[in-house]
């Protein structure tokens, strides 16, 4: 047994992401040595031939994310782990899996940039490159958890959203959390949702891969199954097959947005601690999130009050409870590990007279409760 | 009653995917004669094929077969493939792409399919250009030809493939061209055939572009060029070195027994289940 179910254990956050795949289900797994994800390449490649399931290390990341399309289109619940470097090549096959409509996971455990730049050290530098790496319009699902225990859940998440969803989901982990050790209490086996590979139920001259549903999203079939059919990256019809026609592309495009646009309430996970009651709020996410909390609880203790906002699913970003939540309040802070990115979206849904204050932290090092205190009287 | 259509139609997405999109004297379309030839040789059943490639004229051929085709990015259709082998080896993978598919941009992953063993067939057409962009170099043009990218002559020495993917650990590498058809089909029935990283090396017309830039004539020069400037191994090997200067050496130069990747990947998960066991 590998997941150790229903038992507490004290383990490093890559750890947890590579557990949670297991309990996922993860059947294929291919990847290139990176800091500072590699821990989750590394006990991925002991687990995989236990379970008698692929593991591999290709040649760069291009290929990583190449082959992971591959195997999913062949049946195989596929995830990859890398860092900065290794995401700007991953985009390619991302944009690719958004176009097909092929179910992934990648996993990037976020470290300094730009380049090779700080490769030991946290960041949080690719929330934007997580959103629009890839050229053209796509959807995008990320989501990012701020401790051990999130690691696990959320990676098993991220393959039920690919599976929902039919695309590409990153995680997006940083380095904190990656190596970080937490005792974290397993469930049991059956206590968690692992959403099975659709498969379509249409004869076979019936199948359309890319039939529109109210969803807007069909079931993918596994090469081999019977179902043949055609797979491309150009802009295709319902049956896969390149097009140009006005209508066809037109369709093809919007669907590709509906699916995740029309069915936000699936995907929203926002946590708000005292939010509501005070005019001040700081908004945190990934490991930040836990400097936010714990200089939420310095502060009360000064009798000063604030509130925690964070979103847990980073894209689609939470524009609609930002907005109905965060539009009321005097000043907003937002601590990010970078030059301001996630900022701009809080700025864009809530009104000027709100005061979106930055907090940036790009050395490498974490954000501490302190800064985020004093940054916090600085604005009362 | 009309009369019945050739065989080769089974294979074909005949009615929704026709005419094609390569020009008229085109190397493609007979590359895509002998796989379906060869295919139907072995009986292998259509929704055991996979037919991956990459992006160029070539690339294009998997929207007219009726396997499970993937038309991938740029490249990257061996790391594709490999993926699709890895999560059902009972699937019958090939790989087809151009030249300048294969071996530049998608010079890494080749070279490493080929290292690996993994059990795939690489087809590669070489018609010594980027086709599809309008005819610039690519790894493999001759010295001093003219592209749209090389306007005084190319200046870049270009790779043997057969040599380069020998060097690499193919399994099975072997050349052959368009105009030598039948020689084709056993090549290609024996590279399907294979256990192990197969690689054919198919050299073909680009009229529209290379040739034009190079004044080598229509389709049919072209054709009687290939008939005229190789020759069959047996032959190269009864020839005087110096007679067979300058002349292409057609036939298979590897064909041997190595274990495939997936065979190797199903032993370890064996040894990695026995040492979990032993150290319990
Ligand atoms: S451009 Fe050249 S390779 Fe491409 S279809 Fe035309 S003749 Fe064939």
């Amino acid at each position: 047994m590998i997941v150790p179910w229903g038992e507490t254990k004290l383990i490093q956050g890559n750890e947890a992401v590579a557990l949670g795949a297991v309990a996922a289900g993860i059947e294929f797994f291919a990847g290139y040595p990176i800091t500072p994800s590699t821990e989750i390449a590394e006990l991925l490649a002991k687990y995989m031939p236990l379970l008698g399931t692929k593991w591999i290390q290709m040649e760069d990341e291009i290929a990583s994310i190449s082959a992971l399309i591959g195997a999913r289109l062949a049946g195989a619940k596929s995830m990859t782990a890398t860092s900065g470097p290794g995401f700007s090549l991953m985009q390619e096959g991302l944009g690719y899996a958004c176009m097909a409509e092929v179910p992934l996971v990648l996993v990037n455990v976020m470290r300094g940039g730009p380049s090779t730049g700080l490769p030991t050290q946290v960041a949080q530098g690719d929330v934007m490159q997580a959103r629009w790496g890839t050229h053209g319009d796509h959807p995008v699902i990320a989501i990012a958890p701020s401790n051990v225990k999130e690691c696990f859940e959320m990676t098993i998440r991220a393959f039920n959203f690919s599976e929902q969803f039919r695309t590409p989901v990153i995680l997006l982990s940083d380095e904190i959390i990656g190596h970080m050790r937490e005792r974290i209490a397993f469930p049991s086996e059956g206590d968690l949702h692992v959403e099975p590979k659709p498969i379509p139920d249409v004869p076979v001259e019936w199948y359309e891969p890319y039939h529109v549903t109210a969803s807007n999203v069909s079931p993918m079939a596994c090469i081999g199954s019977g179902y043949r059919f055609h797979v491309t990256g150009l802009t295709h019809d319902v049956h896969g097959f390149p097009t140009r026609k006005e209508k066809e592309v037109i369709e093809k495009m919007n669907r590709l947005k509906h699916k995740i646009t029309r069915r936000l309430d699936e995907l929203e996970d926002v946590r708000m601690h005292d939010v509501e009651e005070n005019p001040i709020t700081i908004f945190a996410y990934g490991s930040v999130y836990r400097s936010a909390l714990a200089a939420q609880a310095m502060l009360k203790k000064r009798k000063k009050k604030v509130g925690v906002f964070r979103p847990v699913t980073i894209w689609p970003f939470p524009d609609r409870t930002v907005k109905e939540i965060l539009d009321s309040k005097e000043v907003i802070l937002v601590p990010e590990l970078n030059q301001g990115q996630l900022i701009h979206e809080v700025e864009r849904m809530t009104k000027d007279s709100v005061r979106v204050v930055p907090l940036h932290r790009i050395d490498g090092y974490e954000i501490t409760p302190e800064e985020i205190v004093n940054a916090v009287l600085e604005v009362m | 009653m009309p009369a019945p259509l050739p065989y080769e139609y089974k294979y074909l997405r005949s009615k929704k995917k026709f005419p094609h999109v390569w020009c008229p004297g085109c190397g493609i379309g007979i590359v895509m004669g002998s796989i379906i030839r060869a295919v139907d040789s072995l009986s292998w059943e259509k929704d055991n094929i996979v037919m991956v490639s990459g992006i160029g004229c070539t690339s294009r051929m998997p929207v007219y077969v009726d396997f499970n085709t993937i038309h991938t990015t740029h490249g990257r259709a061996l790391a594709f493939g490999t993926g699709v082998k890895m999560a059902n080896p009972s699937l019958n993978v090939m790989a087809v792409m151009g030249d300048g598919d294969s071996l530049a941009i998608g010079g890494n992953h080749i070279i490493h399919a080929a290292r690996r063993n993994i059990n795939i067939t690489a087809v590669i057409v070489n018609n010594d250009n980027y086709g599809m962009t309008g005819g610039q170099f690519s790894p493999v043009t001759p010295e001093g030809a003219r592209t749209a990218t090389t306007p005084y002559g190319m200046i870049e020495p270009g790779f043997d493939v057969c040599n380069l993917m020998e060097g690499a650990g193919a399994s099975f590498v072997a050349r052959g061209t368009v105009y030598h058809i039948i020689e084709l089909d056993k090549i290609l029935i024996k590279a399907f055939r294979k256990k192990g990283f197969s690689v054919v090396e198919v050299l073909a017309p680009c009229p529209t572009n290379f040739g034009r830039a190079n004044r080598l004539g229509g389709p049919v020069e072209m054709m009687k060029l290939l008939k005229e400037n190789t020759i069959n191994i047996s032959q190269a090997k009864a020839m005087k070195p110096e007679d067979a200067h300058g002349k292409v050496v057609r036939g298979i130069f590897v064909d041997k027994v190595s274990i495939p990747y997936d065979k190797r990947y199903e032993k370890l998960c064996e040894k990695a289940r026995n040492s979990a066991g032993a150290s319990r």
